[in-house]
């Protein structure tokens, strides 16, 4: 049972960021931009501002369930983004071989060779901040190891017999790389890109702070973990929170991605039974 | 059973070229077969047998590559189709079933999918009509109930319930030839045999010819109308496969039949040593001259390692590729 349980609670804390984030026009107390009142600056947790507020006066409870949503939103789309990028050019590259190998195989060379938040900041720099830039920006820069590994599944894949009977009984090498590659590797694909989830939620929290993510007063984890930091010893509470947020939806992303490893991979599944 | 020739090869070659060399892995390989035909291509590994149906059907890799000849399909020459026009013939009118049915299936598909991918892939149905069609065709392999065994995956299947599915697979578009490749070697031996009948009657059913590929010439022999035996590249001998048996020409072809364990007079004798061919079959980059099997031949002459014999016609039909034949 040890074995289920990173999946069940690594589950639960993901699923519960996902509830929260689409609640949260109604789980919210005030409205986490509007509702700024200078007259109730600064307080700390109580039965009224569970979290406290922040400067302005704003609820951060309620700005900590509005940050899901960019925070979920960027992990979610930029990581889906980069798993077709790399599932598209590693199994193609992985099945066709040569030279659309050898190009592909540099291209991944140079994106690991690049930090990839480094590389993300200058498109960022390029396109300005944004929701869109962001999702564009972290969704180009981390497909390198979806890429390598949906290569070397397809390397190994493509000498199957069943590969080979599709070939011969007529089908088109986009057919055979959607129906008989493709299912056959996504277990693994799957693990990286729950695993990749969670580091594009850091990297935008990251982004965020350095003040190229999202728009203030807008709030997403890292902006708000950007304005607090002048406060964290006056209001801790400021940086706190977000910073819980943050924490605990990575960990349900890592111990999520362990938990679907466990089961998806075939040999940890025979070791079991 | 015979019609008009649906597949003819003519002096075929195919060429192994490994940067440095270029030797031939078969040459000079012609037969015809006729619609509705069987007929078998009996060898030993390496003798070039499997790279032969494979040529057919236009799935040579390099380094091996046609190097000359002709194979006609249907009236048409096919060995310099395009890519698009070779693969609308594999799987629709020329099939191909492979000695593993432990791997040929892919194991995350249910194997009705997988039957019913043939119909939407080379007759345009939709999947609603092919789903349909591959319950007929997993109950025309004679698999018990079709329609609960179309949602199960390779695996929850025997050895011999995946080669079926394979067989339904390879029929399934109703194909003018099925190439088989060593179908049964990997299964015991009660199942080869119902395996074998199930393949035989079903082609003769729909008029589908066979091209059946083993190193097994009993299997070969009993399947097929005729046979061609196959040596280091080069069929050495072509005969009906009554004749093969009884009056073998060829001495490959008699070191064949004597190393069969049999049932009879041979027994009758004595316990006897079964008879084997000394000697081993030569690599491919070290075919010797003259008549390739000079080597282990007991009846070779100074004419055999010089020149390379002709096929010569036998008056029972077929040919024999040696300089002395009886």
């Amino acid at each position: 049972m040890k074995l289920r349980a990173n999946l069940v609670i690594g589950g639960a804390l993901f699923a519960l960021a996902i509830v929260v984030g689409l609640l949260a026009p109604w789980l919210a107390h005030t409205d986490p931009v509007m509702d700024a009142n200078l007259m109730n600056a600064e307080e700390p947790p109580s039965w009224t501002w569970w979290f406290g507020t922040d400067a302005q006066g704003r609820d951060i409870y309620s700005r900590v369930l509005y940050g899901a949503r960019v925070s979920l939103t960027v992990g979610i789309v930029s990581q889906l983004i980069n798993s077709v990028i790399g599932v598209a050019l590693g199994l193609s590259a992985g099945y066709f071989g040569g030279w659309w190998d050898d190009v592909v195989n540099a291209l991944t060379n140079l994106m690991l060779a690049i930090p990839s938040l480094i590389f993300a900041l200058a498109i960022m720099a390029v396109l300005g901040p944004g929701l869109t830039s962001l999702l564009i920006a972290l969704g180009l820069t981390n497909w390198s190891f979806t890429c390598r590994l949906a290569r070397a599944s397809a390397l190994s894949l493509r000498s199957q017999g069943y590969v080979q009977a599709a070939t011969v009984l007529g089908y088109g090498d986009i057919r055979i790389m959607i129906t008989q590659l493709l299912p056959n590797m996504l277990g693994p694909i799957v693990v990286i890109g729950t695993l990749g989830m969670g580091s594009a939620v850091l990297s935008e929290a990251a982004l965020s702070f350095l003040g190229l993510g999202v728009r203030p007063p807008f709030p997403s984890w890292g902006s708000m973990l950007s304005e607090a930091r002048e406060q964290i010893t006056t209001a801790p509470w400021l940086s706190i929170f977000p910073g819980l947020a943050i924490f605990l939806t990575v960990l349900g992303l890592n111990l999520l991605g362990d938990g679907l490893r466990d089961i998806l991979d075939p040999q940890s599944r025979s070791r079991r039974t | 059973m015979t019609g008009s020739p649906l597949l003819e090869v003519e002096d075929l070659r195919i060429d192994l070229d490994d940067g440095a060399r270029r030797v031939a892995a078969a040459e000079g390989i012609s037969f015809r077969i006729d619609g509705g035909e069987t007929f078998g291509l009996v060898g030993e590994s390496g003798c070039g047998k499997s790279i032969t149906a494979l040529a057919l059907i236009g799935l040579l890799r390099p380094p091996l590559s046609i190097a000359g000849g002709v194979i006609r399909f249907q009236g048409q020459e096919i060995q310099h189709l395009s890519a698009a026009r070779q693969r609308q013939l594999r799987g629709n009118r020329i099939a191909m079933i492979f000695q593993e049915p432990m791997t040929a299936l892919n194991p995350v598909s249910p194997v009705g999918r997988q039957i019913a991918e043939m119909f939407v892939l080379h007759k345009g149905k939709s999947w609603r009509e092919a789903n349909q069609l591959a319950v007929e065709a997993l109950a025309s392999v004679r698999v018990p109930a079709p329609e609960r065994r179309v949602k199960d995956y390779p695996h929850q299947l025997s050895g011999g319930m995946r080669q079926r599915v394979m067989i339904a697979i390879a029929l399934a578009c109703g194909p003018d030839l099925l190439i088989a490749d060593e179908p049964t070697t990997a299964l015991d031996v009660t199942v080869q045999a119902e395996i074998i009948e199930l393949m035989r009657n079903l082609c003769a059913e729909r008029g589908t010819a066979i091209l059946m590929i083993s190193h097994d010439l009993g299997l070969v022999a009993n399947v097929c109308r005729r046979v061609a035996v196959m040596y280091a590249g080069r069929i050495v001998e072509e005969r009906g496969s009554a004749d093969i048996f009884r009056v073998p020409s060829h001495p490959y072809t008699q070191g064949l039949v004597d190393s069969l364990p049999r049932l009879g007079s041979r027994a009758a004798l004595g316990r006897t040593r079964l008879k084997e061919i000394a000697g081993v079959v030569p690599a491919i980059t070290r075919f010797p001259d003259g008549c390739r099997f000079n080597p282990r031949c007991a009846q070779a002459t100074d004419i055999c390692r010089t020149t390379a014999p002709q096929t010569d016609g036998l008056e029972a039909g077929g040919f024999v590729r040696c300089h002395h034949h009886a």
